[in-house]
């Protein structure tokens, strides 16, 4: 009988404890096998964040290294600059990478640190109970913005993806979505360029990636797909922002 | 090996070279500017990498990041940098990670001054971050010492899997002494088969991680790390005793503010007083025991710090009311003088004129 789907070897047998109709399983699944297609799990150092993804380091079958909130770029600069040769990654919600880590992404970027960092956008604090998050987007109703987000108390939804492709050793800048098979298939193609950017030296690479929050947005599963589909990706345009010139 | 004249930030960059410190992280701040620099200089000779960080939480986390992968690694700053690596040091001492970090320390609070103090003891020994955890201070009062003690604090920190501080006042920073290098005492260190290396696909993944969902598991590590501290307790504590045979008024102090003291505690006895000092060279653990080997005809204690008074929050816990403590003590980067801690002692035995 021949092998119709096989689990991945790049993820653990650990059951995940993500609410259901979270898309951060998805994610773990595309990540764990690009790093196994890639055939660099042995090589592969990932990092951990602080927030929903907190447990990452279970679920990754490779080395893991649990960084403080929003400092894992750095911890990620740390183990790439003793170990050169392998593959290190970070993985990260926005309100570890867009709100008190900012400032070790923008200058992991700026460095033009050889890592890849997974940054999971779905505009919410999600571990700590739907807090407002700099990506919430403006309307949208956060426990710490009770009648939703309002620009003149809270500013416009930061958009990461578009900040860092200004920077020159952003080499590589994707924004994907996974509410839909065909944008799965779109988001797992970016990792991996984001990864083999990393693999060929030539920068740092981030891919984006739009992700759901039944929990904390009140909605359903199916409904939370529907919604970032019509409010997400209206105000954060998926595509390439950058990527390295082929050949050179 | 024949004796070099170096400047104190220079000799404790050469010094962590010395002891197999390839990998340093840092951002600039006065008055230990000349260490990262000697590292950018030289890191790169021997096949190092130095990195200057974005900011001082940033360098400390490249640390955590880089002493999960098992190698020798530094960071060093001043007292304001390094109350904002508390972060950082919390998470390695929590995730047993070694590391060595070294603070020349300045005058504060909050900004505060850019010359020599020694206001940074609570912080460095009480722990400015979160959580039950202990590290190893080392005071060094000499440049030598401060050489020795750098080498001896990679392998302390390797042994015992924990960040270790070598605290200096800006003086210690900035003075230059001749110096030689020293290989520290042999110890069996520990394989580091906890590193994240890569799997390579022939062991299972490793895990560096400093979180505890499941209270009891907390409780465990925290006693496991308790009863490391013990141990560090019982084999790392240091200290000198100066003409304590005889002494009637004990002085404790520490750093470059001990080696005035013993000035003092000779002047004294030139004069005909009975005096002593003694000298904690590691600040936590601290030689409490030191203190249970005074001589029964003291009659008092004078603790000297450049600080209004931090030590002598310990120096009271391990003189368990024996004998009554005074203390005398400039801050903000002013100096104590000969002269002025004489004139304490005097008024303390009840000679002064």
């Amino acid at each position: 009988m021949s092998v119709v789907f096989k689990k991945t070897e790049g993820l653990t047998e650990k059951q995940t404890h993500y609410c259901p109709g979270c898309t951060h399983g998805i994610i773990h699944r595309l990540v764990g096998e690009v790093l196994e297609e890639l055939g660099v799990l042995g090589k592969a150092i990932g990092v951990a964040p602080v927030g929903c993804s907190v447990l990452a380091y279970n679920y990754f079958n490779c080395d893991m290294h649990e960084a403080a909130h929003g400092r894992a770029p750095a911890v990620a600069t740390g183990v790439k600059r003793v170990l050169p040769d392998n593959v290190v990654f970070s993985y990260q919600g926005d309100g570890d990478l867009a709100s008190i880590g900012t400032a070790e992404v923008i200058h992991a970027a700026h460095r033009g640190e050889k890592i890849t960092t997974i940054f999971v956008n779905n505009a919410i604090y999600g571990m700590t109970g739907g807090q407002m998050a700099p990506t919430t987007l403006i309307g949208q109703k956060a426990t710490t913005a009770p009648e939703g987000r309002k620009k003149e108390l809270a500013g416009m939804p930061l958009k990461m993806s578009e900040m860092l492709s200004t920077i020159d050793g952003a080499v590589f800048v994707e924004r994907v979505s996974v509410h839909n098979v065909a944008n799965i298939r779109k988001a797992k193609k970016a990792i991996k360029k984001a990864f083999e950017v990393q693999i060929e030296g030539k920068g740092y690479g981030i891919v984006e990636v739009l992700s759901t929050c039944p929990t904390n947005w009140g909605l359903t599963a199916p409904e939370a797909m529907k919604w970032l589909e019509e409010n997400m990706i209206p105000y954060y345009p998926l595509g390439n922002f950058r990527t390295p010139e082929e050949g050179k | 090996m024949a004796k070099v004249l170096m400047k104190g930030n220079e000799a404790l960059a050469a010094a962590a070279i010395q002891a197999g410190c390839k990998y340093f992280f840092g951002y600039p701040i006065t008055p230990q500017s000349e260490l990262p620099e000697f590292m950018a200089r030289e890191l790169p000779k021997i096949g190092g990498m130095f990195v200057q960080a974005e900011s001082e939480v940033a360098a400390i986390n490249m640390i955590y990041g880089a002493a999960g992968t098992g190698a020798r690694v530094l960071t060093s700053s001043s007292s304001p940098g390094l109350a904002l690596k508390q972060e950082g040091i919390t998470y390695i001492a929590g995730a047993e990670l070694p590391c060595v970090i070294i603070n020349i320390s300045r005058g504060g609070p909050g900004l505060g001054g850019i010359q020599p103090s020694q206001a940074d003891y609570f912080m460095s020994t009480r722990g400015g971050g979160n959580g039950d955890y202990r590290h190893p201070v080392y005071a060094p009062a000499t440049l030598q010492e401060a050489v020795d003690l750098t080498m001896e604090a990679f392998n302390v920190a390797d042994y015992y899997r924990t960040p270790v501080i070598v605290q200096g006042d800006g003086m210690i920073g900035q003075m230059m002494e001749p110096v030689e290098f020293n290989e520290p005492k042999k110890r069996d260190l520990p394989v580091k088969d906890w590193a994240t290396t890569g799997t390579e696909g022939k062991r299972k993944p490793n895990i560096i991680n400093s979180l505890f969902l499941d209270p009891q598991a907390l409780e465990d590590h925290n006693w496991k790390l308790d009863r490391k501290y013990k141990e560090i307790e019982e084999n790392e504590t240091l200290h000198e005793m100066y003409k304590m045979d005889d002494a009637e008024i004990v002085f404790v102090s520490y750093g470059t503010t001990s080696r005035i003291v013993k000035n003092v505690v000779d002047t004294l006895r030139e004069e005909g007083v009975k005096a002593g000092l003694i000298r904690p060279i590691t600040l936590w653990p601290f030689p409490n025991k030191a203190f249970t080997e005074i001589p029964e005809n003291a009659k008092a204690i004078l603790t000297v710090e450049m600080s209004t008074g931090q030590m002598i929050d310990d120096v009271k816990i391990a003189n368990e009311g024996r004998l009554p403590v005074h203390f005398y003590g400039r801050t903000g980067g002013m100096i104590p003088t000969p002269d002025d801690i004489i004139a304490k002692a005097k008024e303390i035995l009840g000679g002064a004129k």
